[in-house]
Formats: C-alpha cells, sequence, structure tokens
C-alpha cells in the first residue's frame, strides 16, 4: 500500500479563549490520498476551517496551539516543522483557496501583480517571468481575454471571476494538495458549477489532491470521494460519500442530509414538511466534555451518551461514526 | 367575489439613474425591474428566483413600497397602492409585512426583542398598551421563543432565534402578504429547516400568503407553489411548481437548475449540464434582443434581433423566448 500524501493523527488543537482553555480539534484522524477528494461538512463552529488553518500552520497566534497528535505530510511531521520551513510547503506544496474572494484579494494591485509575487516569492522567478506565467495561470482557469485582464484590479472582476484568480493563485505553484474552504458560498448556482467544473478539471491534469469544506451535502455528492462529518471538534462520521448518504450511521449525519429540501429527479405534490435538528452547536465551554456533545440535539440519545464520549464504531465497508447508536441506526 | 387575486403586479418597471465617468459623466438610466407582471393568489407562495442582479430583491421592495417605482401597478386587493400616501399607505404597510435577510442587521441592537416586534404597532396601528401586550406575547409562544427572553436584546439572541423576532415583528399586524427576502440564507443548515418548517405551519395557521425571494432552487421547490424566474429585470419563465421543475421550458431556467448540485444519485446521473458562459449583458446598454442570447445554447440569429414577449403556452407556463413552441416544446 503507497503512504498517504496527508495523514492526520490523533490532532488536539486548543484556543485559549477568556472562559479557559479549549479544544477546538479533539482528537481528529484522516488520510487524504494522492490525487483524492475529500470533503469536511458540517455547521459553522463546528471545527472545519480550523483544521484547515492547522494544516496549512496558520493557526491564530498566541489564540491556538496544536496540543497533541501529528500532521504528516508526506512522511514528514508539520507541527514540528520550523516556521522558515513551513512558509515553505504554504504555496509550494499545500494551498489554500478562502471563502471570501472579496476580501481574500489585496485591493490595490493588479489581480496580475498578486499571482506574479507568489510565483517570485516561492519559486524565485524574475518580475518578467513570473509576470507571464500570472497570465498563463489566468487563461487555465479560464478568464477570457487573460493578458488583458491580468492588469484589472479585483474590483473591476466579478465575485466568479474573483474566485478564479484565488484559484490560479493557489494553483500557482502547482501544489500538491488544494484547500477549498467554502469556494463557492458567496457565488451564484451558475458560477458554482463553473468553479467546481474547474476544480475538477485541474484535479484530473494536475493530479492535486483536494480538501473541499462545505456545508452542501449535494457539493460533496458531485465532488469527493470520501467525507468527514464534523461536529463540535470531533468527527461524527467519516466513511464513502455515496455510501453515507445511503446510509448514514450517526444522527447527525441523517439529520445534515434530511435538513435540507432536495431537488430530486423526480418532484411530486407530497411535500412533507423537513426532519429538523433542533437546538444549535454548542458554545466552545461545552467543548471537550466527556460525553456526546450531539446528545442534546439527537433524537436517538440515551443514558450512555450523557456519561461517556462515544468511540469510533468501524463497519466493513469503511465507515466510521463516533456514536453509541451506529450498529442500529 | 373571490378568485381576484390578493396581489396582481402589472407592468412594475423600477429606474435608477446612474451616472458614468465620474461627477460630470452622462446620466444614464438602468431599469433594474423592466415591465414585471405576476399575480399572486391568496393563501399562496409565490417564488421569484435569479441569481444576483437579476432584480428579484428590487421587486419585492417595489411592492412593499421600499424603493419608488417608475411605472406599472401594484394591486393589492384591486386596489392600486403605488400612489398612496400618508394615511391610506399606512394603511397599506399594515397588510404588506417583510422578513429581512441578514438577521443580524434587520434588528434595533438597542432595542429589547419585545420592542423590536412592539415596533410596528406602535407605528401603523392605534392598539392600546394593554393589547399590545397581548398581541406580542401570544407572537412569541406562535414562532417558538420563550416568554423570558422577550426582556433580552438581539445579541442574546442565536441567528436563528434572531430570525424568529424578524418574522414575529412581521406577524404583528396581521399582514395579509408577507414578502420574505432570502429569509434562512444567512442561517445554518440545521437552523434553515427550523424557519422554514415554521413559516410553512404560520402560512397555514393565518392563511397568509408569501412572496419568496431566493436564490436557493431546493428551499423554492419545497416552499413555493409557483415560481418566476428573473433575468436581468424580467421575468423569463413563470409557472406552477411541479411543471416548472420537472419541464422547465426556458433555456435559462433549464441551465440553473441543471447547475444545482444533488445528493440524489438518480437526479444526477439524469441530469445533463447545461452550461452557460461569459457574464451577463451590460445592463446600461442592453443588446438588442433577447438578454439571455449571448449565453444561450440554443440561440439563433432571431434571438439577437427581436426581443421575446412573456407568452402563456400549452400547459400554462408563461415563458419569454423564441424557441419554445406553442404547445410547451422546450429547445433544450
Amino acid at each position: 500500500m503507497t503512504e498517504a500524501l496527508l495523514k492526520v493523527e490523533n490532532l488536539r488543537i486548543e484556543l485559549t479563549t477568556r472562559a479557559g482553555v479549549a479544544p477546538v480539534i479533539d482528537n481528529l484522524s484522516f488520510e487524504l490520498g494522492h490525487g483524492e477528494n475529500i470533503s469536511f461538512v458540517g455547521e459553522s463552529g463546528c471545527g472545519k476551517s480550523m483544521t484547515a488553518l492547522a494544516i496549512m500552520g496558520l493557526l491564530p497566534e498566541g489564540v491556538g496551539r496544536v496540543a497533541s497528535g501529528r500532521i504528516l505530510f508526506e512522511g514528514e511531521d508539520l507541527t514540528a516543522a520550523s516556521d522558515s520551513r513551513l512558509r515553505d510547503i504554504r504555496g509550494n506544496e499545500i494551498s489554500m483557496i478562502f471563502q471570501e474572494p472579496m476580501t481574500s484579494l489585496n485591493p490595490v494591485y493588479t489581480v496580475g501583480e498578486q499571482i506574479a509575487e507568489v510565483l517570485r516569492a516561492h519559486q524565485g522567478l524574475s518580475a518578467r517571468a513570473a509576470r507571464d506565467m500570472a497570465a498563463d495561470l489566468l487563461d487555465a482557469v479560464r478568464i477570457p481575454n487573460a493578458r488583458a485582464r491580468a492588469g484589472d484590479y479585483p474590483f473591476q472582476m466579478s465575485g466568479g471571476q474573483r474566485q478564479r484568480v484565488m484559484i490560479a493563485m493557489a494553483l500557482a505553484c502547482r501544489p500538491k494538495i488544494l484547500i477549498a474552504d467554502e469556494p463557492t458560498t458567496a457565488l451564484d448556482v451558475t458560477v458554482q458549477a463553473q468553479i467546481f467544473d474547474l476544480l475538477r478539471d485541474l484535479r484530473r491534469d494536475t493530479g492535486t489532491s483536494i480538501i473541499l469544506i462545505t456545508h452542501d451535502m449535494g457539493a460533496v455528492a458531485e465532488m469527493a470521494e470520501r467525507m468527514i462529518v464534523m461536529y463540535a471538534g470531533r468527527n461524527a462520521e467519516i466513511g464513502p460519500v455515496e455510501q453515507i448518504i445511503d446510509h448514514p450511521r450517526h444522527p447527525y449525519t441523517k439529520g445534515l442530509i434530511s435538513c435540507v429540501p432536495h431537488i430530486m429527479a423526480t418532484l411530486t405534490e407530497d411535500r412533507p414538511d423537513l426532519t429538523e435538528v433542533p437546538g444549535i452547536v454548542p458554545g466552545l465551554r461545552e467543548f471537550g466534555q466527556d460525553r456526546c456533545l450531539f446528545a442534546s440535539r439527537c433524537a436517538y440519545r440515551t443514558e450512555q451518551c450523557l456519561r461517556q464520549r462515544p468511540p469510533a464504531m468501524a463497519f466493513d465497508n469503511g465507515q466510521l461514526a463516533d456514536c453509541w447508536h451506529a450498529e442500529t441506526l | 367575489m373571490t378568485d381576484r387575486p390578493l396581489l396582481d403586479v402589472e407592468n412594475l418597471t423600477v429606474r435608477f439613474a446612474v451616472r458614468r465617468g465620474g461627477v460630470f459623466g452622462r446620466k444614464q438610466f438602468l431599469d433594474a425591474v423592466d415591465g414585471v407582471s405576476f399575480a399572486l393568489a391568496r393563501g399562496e407562495t409565490l417564488a421569484i428566483v435569479g441569481e444576483s442582479g437579476s432584480g428579484k430583491t428590487t421587486t419585492a421592495l417595489a411592492v412593499a413600497r421600499l424603493v419608488a417605482a417608475h411605472s406599472g401597478r401594484v394591486e393589492l386587493d384591486g386596489a392600486d397602492i403605488l400612489g398612496l400616501e400618508g394615511e391610506a399607505l399606512r394603511q397599506v404597510r399594515r397588510k404588506v409585512q417583510f422578513i429581512f435577510q441578514d438577521p443580524y442587521s434587520s434588528l434595533n441592537p438597542r432595542q429589547r426583542a419585545e420592542d423590536v416586534v412592539r415596533e410596528p404597532l406602535l407605528s401603523l396601528t392605534d392598539m392600546p398598551r394593554d393589547e399590545q401586550q397581548k398581541v406580542i406575547d401570544e407572537l412569541f409562544v406562535q414562532v417558538g421563543l420563550r416568554p423570558e427572553q422577550k426582556r433580552l436584546f438581539p445579541h442574546q439572541f442565536s441567528g436563528g432565534q434572531r430570525q424568529r423576532i424578524g418574522i414575529a415583528r412581521a406577524l404583528a399586524t396581521r399582514p395579509e402578504l408577507i414578502i420574505c427576502d432570502e429569509p434562512v440564507s444567512a442561517l445554518d443548515v440545521a437552523v434553515q429547516a427550523q424557519i422554514l418548517n415554521l413559516l410553512r405551519r404560520l402560512q397555514k395557521e393565518f392563511g397568509l400568503t408569501y412572496l419568496f425571494i431566493s436564490h436557493d432552487l431546493g428551499v423554492v421547490q419545497h416552499m413555493c407553489d409557483s415560481i418566476a424566474v428573473m433575468y436581468m429585470g424580467r421575468i423569463v419563465e413563470h409557472g406552477p411548481r411541479l411543471s416548472l421543475f420537472n419541464n422547465p421550458l426556458h433555456p435559462y431556467t433549464a441551465a440553473l437548475l441543471s447547475a444545482v448540485p444533488s445528493v440524489d444519485k438518480a437526479r444526477r446521473a439524469a441530469t445533463r449540464r447545461i452550461l452557460i458562459p461569459g457574464d451577463p449583458p451590460d445592463p446600461v446598454n442592453l443588446p438588442p434582443g433577447c438578454r439571455f442570447a449571448n449565453r444561450c445554447p440554443v440561440a439563433q440569429p432571431q434571438c439577437r434581433e427581436a426581443e421575446p414577449e412573456l407568452r402563456t403556452v400549452a400547459g400554462g407556463q408563461r415563458v419569454a423566448c423564441h424557441l419554445v413552441k406553442e404547445d410547451g416544446t422546450a429547445p433544450l
């Protein structure tokens, strides 16, 4: 068996808040293979973005830290790497696109200059070579008339085009892993479909592995092979996408799928009420307690759920669910 | 007469003046809503869908008299409300209320929850104080908030709870028409379901009529009886829920539906993605002909010459496309 590209082992990230130290990521383990697309799903405040920042070595300084566990990238432990080594890896090997294409670009530089800066810093290209390459990259993300548009400022572009610029920048150094943190939430659905097409093509052409962070189960089903459902900093369920959608083993996964009105192949007159997941994600204060953190919102709750944190239950088909009742679900 | 629609919008146009090229630039006009007509029966829900910039929110604001219409008619229960002023307008505002998209910025942070809900009673009715309190108490129960939460300030609530306060405020004057402008798009998925179920329950309970603005087609198919699709300020297709979703006629509707990612394996297998490359045209200098022609995968020469009228085809759907046949066959 070949070694996984990225291997996260028992990761625990602690955030220092006024109320004390809270584990925002609590014992998370997963692997990402070469050319694989894995997806993180969950509501806001469940630790999806925090996991991404940890992999990038971009945890908020002085507030967040890796308390235990390892992040192995090609066998190298990133949690022990020096700052300069991390700077090397970021952009070159692992890069990230953010949710808000409006605020992630610098408004006072042209998009061409911003892409060229990445190339000059990481690949040591000359200013002219970097500028040429920036235009090629804009062309690769299908911005029409790329050479001229490289001289545009971010405000001269539409939301979809800005997100393409972000992707061009993230791909400038041909990274092995691309982390996309809700890349399409601010975009219209037809533009979202174009961005997804683009990511799919890039992955096919360059073999880049993709970590997609989203809350849209539809997007997961279209884009990823495996998904990780996170709840309150913990793994709720992990496994192959098709299987989990057909038969979720964790009540939270089940809730996430059935609480959204999906467009099905054939619609009928029948429109039953949506299944509600009552309540909201618990606050940081409750993170790390030795019980199932989802119990307060769960219909399957028993005495045991409130007493002890559920271990991961493994199934033969590769699904892994952290629930006391996973087998009966 | 009972079959008169509650809301009848005819040829509504909203025009904004824009200046190109700085302060001294030439003044030009942008019709954000351009000759939009639709009717909405009492107790039903009509969705207006479309992408950002299509004019769906502006249409809703004009119907609620929150932006000025340039021309057209908006009839509520048979009476045109566009020309009303003063006390007559105040009476209409009681009947038409609004639920806003962002539950964070649409509540006054200095007002307690009960005062937020009281506001429309103070400004739009002459209800005595003790009766107001009774109405507020009832509303809190109806939208699923606890009585002791009345004294709290907006920042002490979660996003979903704030939206419940917004809904209670919209219900306070017992309106007939509620305009919901993306009421759940700022909320987490699990909370969305709670609010959507609440809106449906309230509609049944009070016989409310909803004008529902959304870009989320999954939510729209769940909530609405009929759907109007807008593109560049115009309605391009309007029809009942089942026919529009199962048999979209306009190429833009088809493209929009095909772009929605789905968890349903059968739907993913059956859907052929329809690509619409490029961007919409400049709304100030519109090209002649169909506004969608430059992105339409089946556009013909005639589409670039004459603008298609919105017409009714067999099956009752209204569609603005030259290529849809009278018997309701789609070009795609």
